[in-house]
């Protein structure tokens, strides 16, 4: 068998005295979609901020390609293979476009080139030489996304990439997730719009109260609707 | 005599020139305390002393080892930027996950302690520090007469104010630095050592405070208190700039250095205050400061 790219186990994580995950277990394998699914806070974005190692106070196992990450400091999670668009989408304002495109640094080979990414991107070309935050909220999400690309890591790490953007950026936001996919890039995402998820993941996770409640393909997704809607509430 | 408002043309160009100096020491130390402050959110009460060493090492340079001005003008910052990034990395950075008021007590605390061991040292008196030989005498300029050195410290102050600012807007370097300054978090997790660009940063303040220094000591006299003499000024030209501004720590410098030599013209009584008359001024109507950003 296969070792997973990514393997979390039992992962516990605080946030001061609360007690946030409480153990989650997951596994993402190279070149998969994965899409964690679950109602506002139960702990989605916790799991990729710990994954990260963004928050510290964490227990239990995170192994990328086989390496042990807890005791990776955060400066080098990056360079063990890991790229992270936050949800707040980051993007510095005191940065040119091209400046918070080229700011993180490259990790290892492999990463898209310059050309490249502004042909998938043609609206960060344009707009190189503003502030980074006087783009649109959309044009903002496809800088976030495409400056860690650059950087050659493996696994993209996305948390609500969709959220507050018109439909058609939307669309658009699935069919650059698609190329990449194509092209080899494993993703694992939080995503609270169902339909945009189910789209582009091959794999569900469902999370509730800290922890892994349910896991599936996306064969599975039209016998599981029910107890979705009933999780998820929608 | 030519005459401008009232007031001899020589005399009003002479408090000018005397406002461009102070205002270049103004804008040199205002700047390492504003990028300090961006990225560290300390308060570097030990700026003054920092400034203070840079003298001192010049001086001392000179005394035991013989280096001149121009090899001191280098090597006392990098003495004293090590000295900084020492102190960052031992104490300073225990502090961060603190309340800010740790960071300016730590500062403060080590100001007092450089400066009492200096006072022990070499006494409260000023030492005098010769203006190297090249930069000696002066222009008679017509109107005026310019002493080449203090022309030469507005140029080079000029200089290394545009270099700094060049350094934290134009380079990849700068690029991290702002960033880290805006989300420190985020710029650690691309793989940034953020850590590090943070002993980098206190080094590269105390090492321009430094920069300052070696330039005010033939000006001023060396001694441990001029500091704190300055220091206070200093952070009312922070406040009137607004905290985190690094082109606004620049300018305002300079326009307060000009302010108040010109004060020493039409109302000399008035000229010690008149800094902190504005600083009162900018705080009740822009409170962020002239060139900061409303948080």
């Amino acid at each position: 068998m296969v070792q997973p790219l990514l393997q979390v186990s039992n992962l516990n994580a605080w946030y001061g005295e609360s007690h946030v995950l409480h153990g989650v277990d997951m596994t993402v394998d190279e070149g998969e979609t994965i899409t964690i699914l679950g109602r506002n806070g139960v702990g989605k974005t916790t799991t990729l901020r710990t994954i990260m190692g963004i928050i510290r106070e964490r227990k239990g196992e995170i192994r990328f390609a086989g390496k042990d990450m807890l005791s990776v400091p955060l400066h080098r999670t990056a360079h063990a293979g890991l790229g992270f668009v936050p949800e707040e989408r980051g993007i510095f304002s005191t940065l040119t476009v091209e400046e918070n495109l080229m700011l993180p640094p490259v990790v290892a080979e492999g990463g898209m080139p310059l050309e490249e990414i502004y042909a998938l991107f043609p609206n960060l070309k344009e707009r190189r030489a503003s502030p980074g935050t006087k783009l649109s909220g959309g044009e903002q999400q496809m800088l976030a996304i495409a400056r860690i690309l650059r950087t050659g890591v493996r696994l993209l790490i996305l948390d609500e990439p969709t959220e507050g953007l018109a439909p058609v950026i939307v669309q658009r936001i699935g069919e650059v997730l698609k190329t990449l996919k194509a092209r080899g890039m494993t993703v694992l995402l939080v995503e609270q719009n169902f339909r945009f998820a189910s789209r582009i993941a091959d794999r569900f996770y469902l999370m509730d109260h800290g922890k892994m409640v349910a896991e599936f393909p996306v064969g599975e997704l039209p016998q599981r609707m029910d107890m979705l809607n009933k999780v998820l509430g929608v | 005599m030519t005459m401008i408002f009232g007031i001899p043309l020589q005399a009003f160009l002479g408090q000018l020139l005397i406002g461009l100096i102070n205002g270049s020491f103004y804008a040199l130390l205002s700047l390492g305390l504003a990028v300090i402050f961006g990225l560290l959110r300390v308060i570097n009460f030990a700026h003054g002393a920092q400034y203070m060493l840079g003298a001192f090492v010049a001086m001392l340079l000179l005394q035991y080892f013989g280096i001149n001005y121009w090899f001191a003008l280098i090597l006392a910052p990098l003495i004293v930027g090590l000295f900084g990034a020492i102190i960052e990395r031992t104490m300073l950075s225990r502090l961060y996950d603190l309340d800010p008021l740790y960071g300016l007590l730590f500062t403060f605390g080590l100001a007092l302690t450089i400066e009492g061991t200096f006072r022990y040292l070499y006494g409260s008196s000023g030492q005098p520090y010769t203006v190297p030989p090249q930069l000696a005498g002066g222009i008679n300029l017509g109107f005026m007469f310019l002493p080449i050195y203090r022309g030469w410290v507005v140029v080079i102050s000029l200089a290394a104010c545009i270099g700094t600012w060049l350094l934290i807007e134009k380079t990849k370097l700068g690029a991290y630095l702002r960033a880290a300054t805006e989300n420190p978090v985020l710029v650690q997790a691309f793989g940034v050592n953020v850590p590090l660009l943070l002993t980098l940063t206190y080094g590269l303040g105390a090492a321009l405070a430094a920069f300052a220094g070696v330039l005010a000591a033939p000006v001023y006299q060396v001694s441990p208190l001029m500091g704190s003499n300055i220091i206070i000024v200093v952070f009312a030209v922070v406040v009137v700039g607004g905290m985190g501004s690094i082109m606004g720590a620049i300018l305002t410098g300079y326009m307060l250095g000009i302010a108040e030599g010109l004060t020493k013209v039409f109302y000399p009584e008035a000229s010690n205050i008149v800094i902190f008359v504005i600083m009162a001024i900018v705080l009740l109507i822009r409170p962020a400061g002239l060139f900061g950003r409303d948080a």
